[in-house]
């Protein structure tokens, strides 16, 4: 079905006249140091055909053995998604001819997940447009399941680095067998004109529960987190579900959300023109901005599942499942809750700081001794301009929360101004030492010696006779001139406050 | 000491002989490679036991085995004796191709487990033996690389799928081998060649290495001419395998204690059931004489004989019939023409991949492994799994329910290996039905995962050909079939004077001229 034929709906349009329903698939690879059913390697970006072993490849004879921290990831990803552990499941082979897929069969949890029937409360933000207001919407989680990756194709020769007109295909089973945990929702309903931002919001903040768990890299541009999305349309809340597309590897943010908005509006132009929806694989173009079809469904895919008869049943200690939750990282959203209250932050603050991704930061240089208010300042800002401007993370920042608390104690003391304390953290990321060594070095302190401050604001009053004149007839804001010169023979080093105070009592005093 | 005279021995003894220092393994091997060389012949002609033989490769190892031994090395009990290998079991320097077009010259790059076994056992491996493709059949015909032809007569199957390593034992050609049994594919060829095979408990023996036929039931196992030498191969190949997930963890059973204890021929207060259902109508006559004045035997030995039922044993074949092609159609999904082994690219431009696996599979696969994919693949489909995979299950379930019944009441259980002795090669070739029913014996220990044994009773008086006797014990009890098959040998050994093995016909000495050293067959 092509679908330059029939106009997409604009999306105001479609949503006003149908209700989205989604389904989001969300395929994780887990950051084991070994694949899923053997000991081969599993590094990324390795040399074609490296990362193999005789069962990686499928070889005739060999058979998988599961991999024991796969599955206690797999079982903290459940507990963390508010899941029922099995207390038994089974692996199942699913069935289809594929190049990449070195045993023709995948080996996957079909009907028996580790961890089925959970949630996860997704913080959607406030529209970025002002349309709509921030809220909280329970993503129900119908199952985690474990599987293996597959091998990755590369088509060689055409024009489109599609299979389609390829002189030849390239196959590479690094990935083969990697460790896979797919998260399947159930149909989300409800989040009408704000399905598109629910889908975002649902996959950042998964993505976000699984870093905290430490069980994935979760890159989405290099392919260890993936997201399928199924959506349908319906007239109304009441109507039973349409029929659904499934749109493959929409494989960032920004493009879930996109994904989603556009597929609501070609179902709606659709269903409007009265054609039905097909029931079909897309694929999604992140240049376009498009999904294209893919392979349609309809001659019912018939993977032949049964249960894999060279693994053993599963059955996991309830004991050790208890420890496993016992010892779950607290969720990030809770977290961040809980900072944002003990530091007294507004929504706006905390964003500023999760967006700048220096909340560990921030915690950090917390627990060092500075305050939250000045933790905040200088990590979403002096040190985020720099790290910008170096183009790398913060966290990659050579700054460390310590030193960052250390500079801001000095401040607190008086023993730099603030500008000096800039000056010192150019020197500590210079790699000159800790910011009392930088402040030793460079002979950055204040001068708080009221003596030798006292003899300078009185030159500069001797120098100046005429502002010393209006301020005593009143005009307090002349001081500024005066200030500025002392603070110009001090060069810089003098508490400006403490220079003020001395400017107004020598020239009354005068 | 003439070099038949140690193909005529049986692995003990060579084994003790070696230990003692009386005869080498270079010559102990060179005299089987000889007698392979006379007698195996090829596709057309003589035994054609072999599909490989590493005869180089075996004589070097042969003479490291001596010189370890020179050097006072610890060997093990077998280090040093000839053993071949089903061609089912991947070894590294030499090819296998499960008698498959599809994997002609295949050659692994990692050696099964067992197969490493035997390497850290010192025995010498002289190379793999033939089969039906991928272990498909009853008969060894459905070799891709021609038949094994039975060496009490050439003209009738040496049972399948695992022909090669028992009538390689009873030709003289190696006095060990090791085998796979899904189905009855080691315990049928002992049964109609005159030799004993044993199908360990499912997990007893590991799994890895084995190419699969169907995962649930495949159980690789050992070959002898003896109970004893049976049991000593068993001991090498046993134990826990971490590559295989479902190896039975703890100790191995010690069935070579088990098979000694039961060469004495007492066997007061073991109790023996005979399995009703596995017998009577449909059994060759001579099957049954002579299955029955073994079962006198066992009484006169002491034993309390009494009759068992087990009423869903009649459900087992069918059901299996299920199992077996539904786990195989997956299986062997993966011989595609895309990684390794044979690739047809049809003609034209533009050829897709799914255009060279349909091609590889059509022009690789023999017609019975193409039934059985076809078979399971139906059984596998959405709409029928449960009418067939799903049925299949739960009939396996009460199989299993008719032996832990029946192992309540007895110790073993006892039947005719298979209903008849060796037929006429190409006999059954056209009757799939009527090949299959010659595994209702040996079907149910591979569905409930009990061990089973085939030794050799006599010789049927229609046709003077092998009677074998199935002994089956509840799992992890292997060792209760040594017991009383090695007092059942004993007994039948002092009625007949010498083994049953002695009576087989000279082989005829084949044209192929090939020397010890002959690398490839097929």
């Amino acid at each position: 079905m092509s679908t330059t034929e029939i106009g997409n709906v604009p999306f105001e349009e479609a949503v006003a006249q149908f209700d989205p329903v989604m389904g989001l698939e969300v395929h994780v690879e887990l950051s084991t140091v070994t694949k899923m059913f053997s000991a081969a390697p599993t590094e990324f970006g390795a040399d074609p055909n490296t990362q193999v072993d005789p069962v990686s490849l499928g070889l005739p004879g060999s058979l998988p053995v599961l991999n024991a921290k796969a599955l206690e990831s797999a079982i903290r990803i459940g507990l963390a998604l508010n899941c029922t552990i099995a207390s038994q499941c089974r692996f199942a082979r699913k069935n289809y001819f594929y190049p990449d897929m070195p045993k023709n069969f995948q080996t996957s949890q079909y009907d028996e997940p580790i961890a089925f029937d959970g949630w996860l409360d997704v913080d959607v933000p406030a529209s970025e447009d002002g349309t709509g207001e921030a809220f909280t919407y329970r993503v129900q989680i119908e199952r985690a399941h474990m599987e293996e990756d597959t091998g990755k194709s590369s088509h060689v020769g055409g024009s489109t680095g599609r299979i389609h007109g390829a002189e030849y295909s390239l196959v590479d089973y690094n990935r083969a067998g990697i460790p896979l945990i797919e998260i399947v929702t159930r149909p989300l309903t409800g989040a009408g004109r704000r399905a598109p931002e629910v889908a975002k919001a649902y996959v950042a903040t998964l993505r976000d529960l699984l870093r905290s768990l430490d069980v994935s890299d979760v890159k989405m541009e290099q392919g260890s987190m993936r997201c399928d999305v199924n959506l349908s349309l319906r007239p109304s809340p009441d109507a039973p579900l349409g029929t659904r597309s499934e749109t493959k590897n929409v494989n960032s943010l920004r493009s879930v959300e996109r994904a989603v908005r556009y597929e609501i509006g070609r179902h709606a132009g659709l269903l409007r023109a009265g054609q039905r929806v097909v029931q079909e694989t897309r694929h999604w173009h992140e240049d376009t901005g498009l999904t294209t079809s893919g392979r349609e469904k309809s001659d019912a895919e018939d993977y032949r599942y049964f249960p894999e008869p060279d693994l053993v049943p599963i059955a996991p200690d309830p004991a050790w499942v208890e420890e496993l939750r016992a010892t779950l990282p607290e969720p990030p959203a809770a977290r961040r809750r809980r900072l944002q209250s003990e530091w007294g932050f507004s929504d706006l603050e905390l964003r500023d700081v999760v967006n700048a991704g220096a909340l560990d930061l921030v915690e950090a240089t917390v627990a060092a001794g500075a305050s939250p208010v000045s933790a905040r300042k200088w990590w979403t800002g002096e040190i985020a301009r720099r790290a910008n401007a170096e183009g790398i993370d913060l966290a990659s920042s050579p700054v460390t929360p310590q030193q960052v608390a250390e500079l801001q104690g000095l401040v607190d003391a008086g023993t730099l101004t603030d500008r000096l304390a800039r000056t010192a953290l150019e020197g500590v990321l210079a790699g000159e030492g800790s910011p009392a060594e930088v402040v030793e070095k460079r002979g950055l302190a204040v001068v708080s010696d009221d003596s030798a401050l006292t003899a300078a604001v009185d030159a500069a009053i001797a120098a100046n006779p005429g502002v010393a004149e209006k301020i005593r007839g009143g005009k307090v804001q002349a001081a500024g001139a005066l200030i500025g010169a002392v603070m110009k023979e001090m060069r810089g080093q003098a508490d400006a406050a403490r220079v003020r105070e001395l400017v107004l009592e020598r020239v009354g005093a005068s | 000491m003439s070099a038949a005279d140690l193909t005529r021995w049986d692995a003990s003894r060579l084994a003790a002989a070696l230990q003692a220092g009386e005869v080498s393994s270079v010559d102990a091997t060179r005299a089987h490679l000889d007698r392979i060389a006379q007698v195996d012949g090829d596709a057309d002609a003589g035994v054609h036991a072999f599909l490989h033989v590493a005869g180089e490769q075996a004589l070097a190892d042969a003479a490291e085995v001596d010189a370890r031994r020179g050097r006072g090395e610890e060997l093990g009990p077998l280090a040093g004796v000839p053993v071949g290998v089903k061609d089912v079991l991947t070894t590294t320097g030499m090819p296998t191709t499960c008698g498959s077009r599809i994997l002609e010259g295949w050659v692994s790059p990692y050696d099964a487990t067992v197969v490493r076994q035997l390497k850290a056992a010192g025995m010498v491996i002289v190379g793999k033996t033939n089969m039906d493709e991928f272990a498909m059949g009853s008969t060894t015909e459905r070799s891709a690389f021609g038949p094994t032809r039975n060496p009490w007569d050439h003209t009738r199957i040496p049972g399948g799928s695992g022909g090669g390593s028992a009538a390689a034992l009873a030709a003289f050609e190696v006095p060990l081998t090791v085998g796979s049994d899904t189905g009855g594919s080691i315990r049928q060829p002992a049964a109609v060649t005159g030799t004993v095979g044993v199908k360990p408990t499912y997990g007893g023996v590991s799994r890895y290495g084995l190419v699969a036929m169907a995962s649930s039931l495949d159980q690789a196992g050992p070959c002898g001419r003896t109970v004893l030498d049976t049991a000593l191969l068993h001991e090498v190949m046993a134990g826990h395998d971490p590559h295989d997930s479902t190896s039975l963890p703890g100790p191995a059973p010690q069935v070579v204690a088990a098979a000694r204890e039961g060469a004495s021929g007492d066997l007061r207060g073991v109790r023996v059931g005979v399995v009703r259902e596995l017998g009577g109508e449909g059994y060759q006559a001579g099957v049954r004489a002579r299955f029955d004045e073994a079962v006198a035997l066992l009484t006169e030995a002491g034993a309390d004989v009494v009759e068992v039922g087990c009423p869903n044993f009649a459900h087992a074949l069918p059901a299996y019939y299920l199992i077996m092609p539904s786990e195989a159609s997956s299986n062997l999904a993966r011989y595609d023409g895309m990684r390794y082994g044979l690739r047809v690219v049809p003609d034209g431009d533009g050829v897709t991949a799914e255009q060279v696996m349909a091609a590889t599979r059509a022009a690789g696969f023999g017609e019975e492994v193409k039934r059985r994919v076809i078979l399971g693949t139906y059984a596998l489909s959405a709409g029928y799994y449960d009418a067939y995979y799903g049925s299949a299950q739960k009939v396996r379930t009460l199989v299993q329910r008719d032996f832990d019944a029946a192992f309540g009441q007895v110790d073993v259980l006892v039947s005719p290996t298979a209903p008849t002795t060796a037929y006429r090669l190409g006999e059954k070739l056209d009757d799939p039905l009527a090949m299959y029913a010659g595994d209702v014996a040996t079907i149910p220990a591979n569905l409930a995962g009990v061990p089973g044994m085939s030794l050799p009773v006599g010789l049927a008086d229609e046709d003077g050909l092998p009677v074998g006797l199935q002994i089956l014990a509840p799992a992890r009890e292997d060792q209760r079939l040594y017991r009383v098959g090695a007092a059942l040998e004993a007994l039948l050994l002092q009625r007949w004077g010498a083994p049953l093995l002695a009576r087989v016909p000279e082989q005829p000495a084949t044209a192929a001229t090939a020397s010890s050293t002959t690398e490839a067959r097929a």
